[in-house]
């Protein structure tokens, strides 16, 4: 295996921005979950570049079976069904990369993701963007952007929350928020210090690690 | 059935056309049923070359019809081997890169000792005084062969059905000897429901009045109606309605309509009947019923205190778990299950379940998902454990 260094991890253009984000928020050597993991490239760049053992669970068959064929071990299953099946604390880091929004219970997925790891990875869209207020206020209509493209009827987005709703989640839990980072509409991290209204505002994606109190 | 093929297949029994290890009295086997059975002989077939590590074998086990012929010509129906679209020069299971074995199970008839062998003690089969067999005492007598090959460790163990059943109690019980496992529309039980099918299929041939009370072949008869039946009824079981309809629906054969009697009027009736007929020329009844009893006994997780995960507790090994959607045989939450103890024993997994109409024979058919996962597997796994991409290359 490589050696794992942050460093090493800057140096990779080839990688989506969130991915490279959640990467730096896992410590080497850790026990991974990816739920939804999709083609395996999150799980895959965890494992050259921070040495992890990485597991996934994805829903459709061609993601599990190019994970499988990347050496991955990758169940197909989902979220809402399959995440009840494992026993408690068997991975540091519980990851859910833009698929809280699809689940059927968001709340029930992330308690899971709670039990069974020590930390919980969770990113998202966030509805409470500014592009997302204008349309809804201005045209009427549920909103369109570049990363959410499926009109209402048709998306398999049923949950949306804004970042301020999904800290209002986080109390219900009574998990603790360790670290949360959101991403403007070009892929960089708003300034740390901005207060969450700036967040919710201006945040495309937001980014949260969470452990249980 | 003609004279010939009759002596063929009780010659498969004791003289194969295989490769044969024998084990004396010195190499007994010991038994579920509290038996130490000796002497045996286990047939087997192998394909590819092992490596100088010995360290690219992988053991294929059959199904419950199946036999050790997996990619050559079967010595009695002349037909090509079992899982030739999977087993091959360049197939997912590669001839060119792994060693490949295949062994007839214990209890079954092509060379294996089971009940149509000669008895040592009398000169007459078996028949109903061989042993009861179950899925366990199979690997133990799979894993002799593999001390005689002179192999500590398989790449990979993989099988469908009652193959995938040998490959999990592969896992279970010699964890340290199967470095990759790819058990196919498997399950750790059997179920009720597959129990009742078995029992069918069994009072069927023992109904049969050649049966003889299993000493058909002391008395020069055989059984063929009972086990014809017998196989009628559990192909219905590995296909899907579906598949079923598509493939015949309620079409007539060779006829323009019903001929109001109880001749094969429907497709579906001469297939099953053409299915049962090629069937008993190359399988012995006794056997039927050994091999099925086997996999009514297979109960992985009774081993374990009941609790499965323990049966794959701290195993390094890998794991693809394959179901098939349409398969309501072994229904893809059996598999699932498997998946879930695996997880909750740590062991590393992969699950597919393969979108097909084809029932649980498809592990048989063409099926492009199930060779690309095999393949990527196999590759992934082949990579860890350092076996190169073409022997001696």
């Amino acid at each position: 295996m490589t050696d794992a260094s942050p460093r090493r991890l800057d140096d990779r253009n080839d990688v989506r921005v969130d991915h490279l984000l959640i990467a730096k928020m896992v410590e080497p050597n850790s026990r991974v979950l990816d739920v939804g993991c999709g083609d395996g490239a999150l799980l895959q760049l965890l494992a050259t570049e921070r040495n992890v053992d990485a597991r996934g669970i994805e829903i459709s068959q061609a993601g599990v079976n190019e994970c499988v064929a990347r050496g991955l071990s990758v169940i197909q299953g989902d979220a809402d069904t399959d995440l009840s099946g494992y026993p408690d604390d068997v991975f540091d880091y519980v990851i859910l990369s833009q698929t809280l929004q699809a689940t059927r219970c968001p709340k029930v997925v992330l308690e899971n993701m709670l039990r069974i790891g020590r930390r919980a990875i969770v990113s998202f869209p966030n509805f409470g963007h500014w592009r997302i207020r204008t349309q809804l206020m201005f045209k009427g209509r549920m909103p369109i952007t570049d990363s959410l493209s499926s009109p209402w009827y048709e998306t398999q987005n049923i949950h949306f929350c804004t970042v301020r709703d999904f800290v209002a989640l986080v109390d219900v839990l009574g998990a603790r928020i360790e670290k949360a980072v959101a991403i403007n509409h070009f892929g960089a991290p708003l300034r740390v210090t901005a207060p969450w209204w700036v967040w919710n505002m201006f945040g495309e994606q937001a980014v949260f690690v969470l452990s249980r109190k | 059935m003609t004279v010939s093929q009759r002596a063929s297949v009780l010659s498969e029994a004791d003289t194969p056309h295989s490769l044969v290890a024998r084990f004396d009295a010195s190499s007994p086997l010991a038994m579920d049923c509290g038996i130490d059975f000796a002497p045996f002989s286990i047939a087997y077939q192998t394909y590819g070359v092992l490596n100088a590590e010995r360290s690219n074998a992988i053991l294929v086990c059959h199904a419950l019809t199946g036999d050790q012929h997996v990619a050559n010509i079967h010595p009695v129906t002349g037909k090509a081997g079992w899982w030739e679209t999977m087993v091959g020069p360049g197939q997912p299971i590669d001839t060119d890169r792994f060693f490949i074995i295949c062994s007839n199970v214990l209890g079954g008839c092509m060379g294996t000792t089971g009940p149509a062998s000669l008895n040592p003690s009398n000169g007459e089969p078996y028949g109903l005084d061989m042993p009861i067999v179950t899925i366990r005492d199979m690997v133990r007598a799979q894993a002799k062969l593999i001390d005689h090959l002179g192999i500590e460790q398989l790449f990979c163990v993989v099988g469908g059905s009652m193959g995938g059943m040998q490959v999990l109690q592969w896992a279970a019980t010699y964890p340290e000897r199967v470095f990759a496992a790819i058990p196919i529309a498997a399950a750790a039980r059997h179920s009720s429901q597959n129990i009742a099918f078995h029992e069918v299929g069994r009072q069927a041939v023992m109904a049969d009045p050649n049966w003889r009370g299993g000493r058909y072949l002391q008395e020069g008869v055989k059984p063929e109606k009972g086990l014809a039946v017998a196989r009628m009824a559990a192909h219905i079981t590995y296909m899907s309605d579906d598949s079923l309809h598509r493939k015949f629906g309620r079409k007539l054969q060779n006829r323009e309509a019903p001929t109001f009697s109880f001749q094969a009027d429907f497709q579906i009736e001469s297939y099953l009947r053409y299915q049962g007929s090629t069937f008993v020329e190359r399988f012995d009844a006794n056997s039927y019923l050994y091999v099925t009893r086997a996999m009514d006994y297979f109960d992985l997780a009774a081993d374990y205190d009941g609790v499965l995960a323990k049966a794959f507790k701290g195993s390094k090994s890998r794991f693809c778990v394959v179901s098939f959607t349409s398969d309501w045989l072994f229904p893809t939450i059996e598999s699932r299950s498997v998946v879930h103890a695996l997880n909750a024993g740590g062991a590393s997994v992969s699950f597919v379940e393969i979108d097909t109409n084809k029932g649980h024979d498809a592990f048989l058919l063409d099926l492009p998902e199930l060779f690309s996962t095999t393949r990527g597997f196999l590759d992934a796994a082949a990579k860890a454990r350092g076996i190169h991409q073409v022997h001696g290359a």
